[in-house]
């Protein structure tokens, strides 16, 4: 405890912004019920309602609040992001792993599939099997899930064959140890520390994917709230000269460069780098 | 010859004064160099000798003034030729360098740049510093190739790093060194990364130019012998500190301090002879006509041999002579292409998966380089303790009692060492883990490849003393794999010298160090500097008598 204390205090002013910005998103999603003054689907007043008065943020199109679905979106959008994330390390990290510590046709297999996959462009692979498997959340998990494990792989793989080819793990071999000992024990020890950095930069694509395809109308479905659908659905407020659907959007950059500040500083720490 | 003539200047060329140098660590600024006073003068050699840690690198880059990252001069002065370096502008220092200091880096193949060729690379520093122009400088070039005898010198400095061997990049380094025909040049470890036969080369062709040249050198390793060639005067560095400095001669006769005798006295080291093998024994490992090769290119081509309970087989060679591959045969990473590898009378499987536990634990093996062979992650009671678990199954408290009885056993502090990680050990510490590794399987047989290459001299000698001992206690069979003679003088019973994937000679170490040789064991042999300042003159007087 006192350890994790000391690394933060030499933290930069840029990881403790990252950090603290993190923390409040946290806060704002696990707690948004008791935070919200509406519910996420209420309709609560008129539609098009300017800022102040009863509606901090004005409501939308169909008059529902704006900071409460403001609010719920971060439980949905980050929350949903955060799942996908993982299960695409998941993927990408056991496979990867199993690449480079038994090489040979299995590293040759994965990683030429990978290849493939890492050949369509992910945004319109995306929407190519979301049209075919359908959009629900579920879905929407996996499909993202299974797009990012592929440079979730690449990752790992990487990293995993500059320890796989030190003598200790040599010596593991020698002594006959199982796979599961060698990846568990030898390998992911050594390279957790760029994992945790990829899986803060691999976060902020997935969150950003997630946007992009709710904006197209094909990630989170009304009526529930995520940033994404909510900068399209207020889009036309932006030519009456009304910043609203730039705060959607504002949450969704402030997350992402705070993530950022965060896992640059991580990065930093892992290489061994001074100033 | 253009300038041999040592001029008898009383003006230090180098003039360092109380030199101190802290380098940063995470408990703050530590002293690496305390107080050095050094003085050098035009035309002449002084070696630098030292174990690792002692500053000698340090105090090397000092003298063109300048330090590692993480270091600073935090006292004392660096006077060269009337300048003083510690408070000169970075442009005057840049200009210096290169043109007036050079620097001979210990990797040349990490030092060249592999994208651009080695006369490119030659001549850019002359161009850079306009001291010629390219023309001339290419000329020149050719000219030093041929001065350090390096093959085809017209069309050698056309080549990229990678095309050709490593001692001819050490000297292509070297003619890069002299090429603004420098006041001097640091020698940082040139030949160190060499083998024994490549070195003797590089060793003529660096002392015949800084000769020629008239260059003052700073000749910075932890070989006494080699320096012993190289050098007109030696000072001993220990911690930072000056032991003390003397001539070449006067110091290798006669030492004053104590641990300058000790660093001349590290080769003396004889395990005690043993008792012949009886006729109708059963060797541990029988190799036997076993041929191997990377894909389709043979490595190692009917090569056999017997090592027997209690006893070390050393086998020798230079870089890419087999000698690893052998290694790689026996413990069943490289299953061989043809021949057999019997454990105690009983034919060990070719692949490693199809080998038993116990033909496992058996045989172990110890790394060069202790550094990658020790996982980072690893507390030593978990590194040692895996094995006992593994193929003994101690678990909990049995387990770490007999992790204190072998670190013990290697002669390291139980309460001390137990909760380390290797990060926290020093180079001839973390090898001794590395054989209490071995110990924990309670094998029967070790393969050592180069254990102590990687170490300094008395640690080295530590290490092998200890390997004596635990073999006198367990009866181990050693082998032995080293490019270097003496610790084969040291420790071995029997020899096997190899040479692109045969062996050459094999038999008893009595027999092999007394003639006649095969000529390639009377290569190696020959080639192995010796604490006598004349030997190299000898060598290679030798060697072009027995050409004529």
């Amino acid at each position: 405890m006192q350890s994790i204390w000391k690394t933060l205090k030499g933290a930069p002013p840029t990881a403790w912004f990252g950090l603290l910005v993190i923390g409040l998103y946290t806060v704002v999603a696990l707690f948004a019920p008791l935070i919200a003054p509406y519910s996420e689907t209420e309709i609560a007043g008129m539609e098009f309602e300017p800022w102040g008065g009863e509606f901090w943020l004005g409501t939308d199109s169909l008059g529902r609040d704006l900071l409460s679905r403001l609010v719920y979106a971060a439980r949905n959008t980050v929350g949903i992001a955060f799942l996908t994330t993982l299960l695409a390390f998941l993927l990408g990290g056991v496979t990867g792993l199993l690449a480079a510590v038994l090489g040979g046709w299995v590293d040759q297999l994965l990683s030429r599939l990978v290849d493939v996959m890492m050949a369509i462009p992910s945004l319109i692979f995306a929407l190519l099997l979301l049209t075919i498997v359908g959009t629900n959340i579920p879905n929407l998990i996996v499909v993202i899930a299974v797009i990012d494990a592929t440079r979730v792989f690449r990752l790992t793989r990487a990293v995993a064959m500059n320890v796989v080819v030190m003598d200790f793990v040599e010596a593991a071999r020698l002594r006959g140890e199982g796979l599961g000992w060698l990846i568990r024990a030898e390998v992911l020890p050594n390279i957790t520390a760029p994992l945790i950095a990829e899986f803060g930069l691999r976060f902020c694509f997935v969150f950003l994917t997630i946007s992009a395809l709710s904006f197209l109308g094909l990630g989170i479905q009304p009526p529930t709230a995520d940033w994404g659908s909510m900068v399209r659905n207020n889009a036309t407020l932006i030519t009456f000269g009304d910043i609203t659907p730039l705060l959607p959007a504002g949450a969704i950059a402030l997350l992402t460069v705070a993530v950022n500040f965060v896992v640059d500083w991580m990065l930093h720490r892992s290489s061994g780098l001074k100033d | 010859m253009i300038d041999t003539a040592k001029t008898t200047d009383t003006t230090p060329l180098l003039r360092i004064r109380d030199l101190h140098i802290q380098g940063h660590s995470d408990e703050g600024w530590m002293e690496i160099v305390r107080g050095i006073d050094l003085d050098l003068y035009r035309g002449e050699v002084l070696g630098l000798i030292g174990e690792s840690g002692a500053g000698k690198s340090t105090l090397g880059l000092a003298a063109m003034g300048f330090t590692r990252d993480g270091c600073r001069i935090s006292g004392g002065s660096v006077e060269f030729d009337g300048e003083e370096l510690t408070t000169l502008s970075v442009a005057r220092r840049r200009r210096l360098r290169g043109s007036r200091i050079a620097y001979v880096a210990q990797s040349a193949a990490a030092s060249f740049n592999p994208a651009h060729r080695l006369i490119d690379q030659y001549c850019e520093t002359p161009v850079q510093h306009g001291v010629k122009d390219r023309a001339s400088a290419q000329a020149e070039a050719v000219d030093l190739y041929r001065r350090l005898q390096l093959p085809d010198p017209e069309d050698i400095g056309f080549r990229y790093p990678h095309q050709v061997s490593g001692g001819q990049l050490q000297r292509a380094m070297t003619a890069m060194a002299m090429a603004c025909q420098p006041d001097l040049i640091i020698f940082d470890e040139p030949t160190t990364a060499l083998d024994v036969t490549t070195q003797i080369e590089v060793l003529a062709a660096i002392r015949d130019v800084v000769a020629q040249f008239g260059t003052a050198a700073i000749y910075i390793s932890h070989d006494l012998a080699v320096v012993a060639q190289m050098a007109d005067r030696i000072m001993v560095l220990l911690n930072g500190e000056r032991v003390e400095q003397a001539d070449t001669r006067t110091m290798l006769d006669t030492p004053r301090e104590a641990y300058t005798k000790t660093l001349w006295a590290v080769r003396s080291f004889r395990a005690s002879a043993k008792p012949p093998v009886e006729a109708d024994a059963v060797p541990v490992i029988r190799v036997s006509e076993v041929s191997a090769s990377y894909g389709k290119v043979p490595v190692l081509e009917g090569v056999s041999f017997d090592i027997h309970r209690g006893r070390t087989v050393a086998v020798v060679g230079e870089s890419g002579s087999g000698k690893t591959t052998v290694a790689r045969c026996i413990t069943g990473l490289l299953p061989p292409r043809a021949g057999v590898i019997e454990f105690n009378g009983e034919p060990l499987p070719p692949a490693l998966k199809r080998r038993s536990k116990e033909q496992l634990r058996q045989n172990q093996m110890i790394y060069q380089m202790a550094d990658t062979a020790l996982n980072p992650r690893q507390r030593v009671a978990d590194i040692i303790g895996r094995p006992l678990e593994f193929y003994l199954g101690l678990r909990g408290g049995a387990r770490r009692e007999r992790v204190r009885e072998l670190l013990s056993a290697i002669e390291l502090e139980p309460d001390t060492f137990i909760d380390r990680y290797p990060g926290e050990l020093s180079g001839g510490q973390k090898q001794r883990i590395g054989i209490a590794r071995c110990l924990a399987a309670e094998p029967s047989f070790i393969i050592c490849d180069e254990v102590t290459s990687a170490l300094d001299q008395i640690v080295a000698e530590g290490v092998l003393r200890l390997l004596d001992r635990l073999q006198k206690e367990f009866s181990l069979a050693y082998l032995f794999i080293t490019h270097d003679l003496a610790t084969v003088r040291a420790i071995a019973d029997e020899v096997v010298v190899m040479q692109h994937g045969r062996v050459v000679e094999q038999g008893s170490k009595t027999g092999m160090f007394r003639p006649p040789h095969h000529p390639y064991t009377e290569l190696l042999l020959s080639s192995v500097p010796e604490m006598d300042p004349d030997w190299l003159d000898r060598v290679l007087a030798e060697r072009i008598d027995a050409a004529d």
